[in-house]
């Protein structure tokens, strides 16, 4: 079973984000860069079905200049068997969709895992629209996902206040959200074995884009905070029955 | 020309969420000069379409899908898609929600039209659909345009307010040819854990951390939650020592919620949990450590031991509320 999960690039979780003077885009000046936590559940799930007994094979995808290659050999060394860069900045959603269902078309994936989002600019559209391209079943923010045969499983996925369970038959596109999997840290092992995977670069196909960053700003500030005496709750309750919450 | 709203249904029901898109899909449509209509998938009452008269609707059309208790992304976008090209929409609106963002992206590919998921300001369809949103969970406003001419846009929850614009609507039934899908994952069981308000609905939630020390504890936050009309919300390793269920975990691998009123009682604030909570409009923190670095955003900060300060809050609120 061959199972594709593409993976993105991004600012360690604990970063302080600042944009350049112009506000175009990240300074990348001392930030580190990780995997997307969500893909790396993915990764995680697909490394268990090979714990599981099942034969797969599992190819890790990131759309990105030769700055993302360290996060595709980290995801190796966590257990994945090769690597793909497609050769291009990732610019909006519709391209990067576009760019890996160009790659996935003709490679008969059966799973194709994805995160729940991207942690840089929270778009959630990648993996449904990579579902679309490729006239698969998509279920978005999978919480679970037990393999039934070759080409079935039951996936949980998160709905409001609760969960909804799902048969789905491959291919597929499965956006991952915390529960399906524990992340792992690399081995010593698993570390040297990933310099001698295989990890190919390819040319990006022709596609379109569909939205245009502009610019960032930073969200408003908050103003000072009012701390209240920890005998004198009355005043909270005041302060909240004032703004209507009362 | 127009503009078309998802009006998703919940158990038949257009919940808030969706008044709210309604909203902005309304106001949008004002600026564009167009008509604004709306579509819903599956068994509706009547009385639940007089909301979106409510709010600005004027045209309604209704697809009635078998299958349509089970929701199914592929069979709906067919069917939004196939509404959205008979009435020439130039924008579909839809709320922030599971269902929205699951069927979204599938009818962006259908129609070629640009995504703007997650919108905190009305776009200008003047300069390209130019707008912002939210991105580096909550550390970023991002500007953007379209590139394409038809976009898709999903408000961030909470961000644009509902306001009703009562107008004459129209009901017709609309003829999909959307089915379950052979390629439709389809769903075989629903299991909702919580009954009571939707996270990422809810205009107040009360959060709880790691400082309530165990499950059973839980107890006051629900009970102040319940007076609140509030929805209940915890962090991220709360939710990791099975506490409290996955679903309510906030942050920036939880849910991003931006309700306009948060208390966190209990929580340092990890820069991670801050990523998902800090667009809420008042925040009110309540904690041991005068040190803790969520009392940085937080509008209120009462520094105490919450086994003595929530209660007291209960009974606060309970007496306001008696001399009503
Ligand atoms: C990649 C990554 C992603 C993450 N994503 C998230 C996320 O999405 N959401 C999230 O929440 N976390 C996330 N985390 C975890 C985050 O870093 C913190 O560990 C977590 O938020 C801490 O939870 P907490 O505040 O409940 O617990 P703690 O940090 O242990 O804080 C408990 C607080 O309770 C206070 N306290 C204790 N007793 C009392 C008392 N009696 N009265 C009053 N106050 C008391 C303490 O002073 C302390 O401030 C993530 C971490 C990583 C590495
Ligand atoms: N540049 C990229 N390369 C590979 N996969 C990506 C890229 N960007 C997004 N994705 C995938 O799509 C998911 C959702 O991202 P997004 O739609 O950008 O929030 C991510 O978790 C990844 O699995």
């Amino acid at each position: 079973m061959k199972i594709l999960v593409c993976i993105s690039h991004v600012p360690d979780t604990t970063t302080k984000i600042q944009f350049d003077s112009a506000g175009q885009e990240l300074n990348k000046t001392g930030v580190t860069f990780v995997i997307n936590p969500y893909c790396e559940y993915g990764l995680s799930r697909a490394i268990g079905f090979r714990e599981e007994g099942k034969q797969v094979s599992i190819t890790v995808l990131c759309v990105g200049g030769p700055e993302v290659e360290p996060t595709l050999r980290k995801a190796l060394a966590i257990g994945a068997d090769d690597a793909v860069r497609i050769d291009a900045v990732p610019s909006d959603s519709g391209s990067v969709a576009g760019l890996i269902a160009e790659y996935a078309r003709e490679r008969e994936f059966s799973i194709i895992f994805t995160g729940k989002e991207s942690l840089d600019f929270n778009g959630s559209m990648v993996p449904g629209m990579l579902a679309e391209h490729l006239g698969t079943a998509y279920v978005p923010a999978a919480i679970k996902m037990e393999l039934k045969d070759e080409d079935s499983a039951v996936v949980h996925r998160e709905i409001e206040g609760g969960k909804e369970i799902m048969n789905v038959t491959f291919p597929v596109v499965i956006s991952c959200q915390k529960g399906i999997a524990e992340w792992r840290i690399p081995n010593m092992r698993g570390i040297m074995a990933a310099r001698k995977k295989p990890l190919s670069v390819v040319k990006p196909a022709a596609v379109p884009a569909f939205v245009e960053s502009t610019g960032f700003a930073y969200p408003p500030t908050k103003s000072e905070c009012e701390y209240i005496d920890p005998d004198n709750v009355d005043r909270l309750v005041s302060s909240l029955a004032n703004k209507g919450f009362i | 020309m127009s503009v078309l709203l998802f009006a998703e249904l919940s158990d038949g029901i257009i919940k808030k969420s969706v008044l709210e898109a309604s909203t902005y899909g309304y106001d949008l449509a004002q600026k564009l000069g167009v008509n604004f209509a709306a579509v819903t998938v599956g068994p509706v009452d009547p009385s639940e379409l007089e909301k979106l008269a409510q709010h600005g609707v004027s045209q309604i059309y209704t697809v009635g899908s078998d299958n349509a208790e089970a929701f199914v992304n592929a069979g709906y976008a067919v069917a939004v898609a196939e509404v959205a090209e008979h009435i020439g929409a130039k924008a579909v609106v839809m709320a922030q929600t599971y269902n929205g963002k699951a069927i979204a992206p599938r009818i962006a590919v259908k129609l070629e039209a640009a995504i703007l998921n997650g919108v905190i300001t009305m776009v200008d369809p003047s300069q390209s659909y130019s707008g912002t949103r939210m991105s580096y969970s909550g550390k970023g406003v991002q500007s953007f345009q379209a590139v394409k001419d038809r976009v898709i846009v999903l408000p961030m929850a909470n961000s644009y307010g509902v306001k009703e614009n009562p107008v004459q609507s129209n009901t017709e039934v609309f003829t999909s040819s959307s089915s379950i899908d052979a390629i439709d994952a389809i769903a075989t069981e629903l299991l909702k854990v919580s009954e009571g308000v939707s996270l990422t609905e809810a205009e107040a939630v009360v959060s709880a951390g790691r400082g309530m020390k165990g499950p059973e504890n839980w107890p006051m936050i629900d009970e102040l939650a319940q007076l609140l009309g509030a929805a209940t919300a915890c962090s991220k390793p709360v939710a990791d020592m099975e506490w409290r269920p996955h679903h309510e975990h906030v942050g920036q691998t939880g849910i991003q919620i931006s309700p306009a009123l948060y208390i966190a009682i209990g929580i340092s604030g990890a820069i991670q949990h801050l990523a998902g909570v800090s667009s809420s409009k008042t925040i009110v923190v309540i904690n041991k450590d005068p040190e803790a670095p969520f009392f940085k955003i937080a509008d209120i900060g009462i520094v105490g031991d919450l086994f003595d300060v929530v209660p007291k809050l209960i009974e606060g609120i309970k007496s306001a509320k008696a001399t009503v």
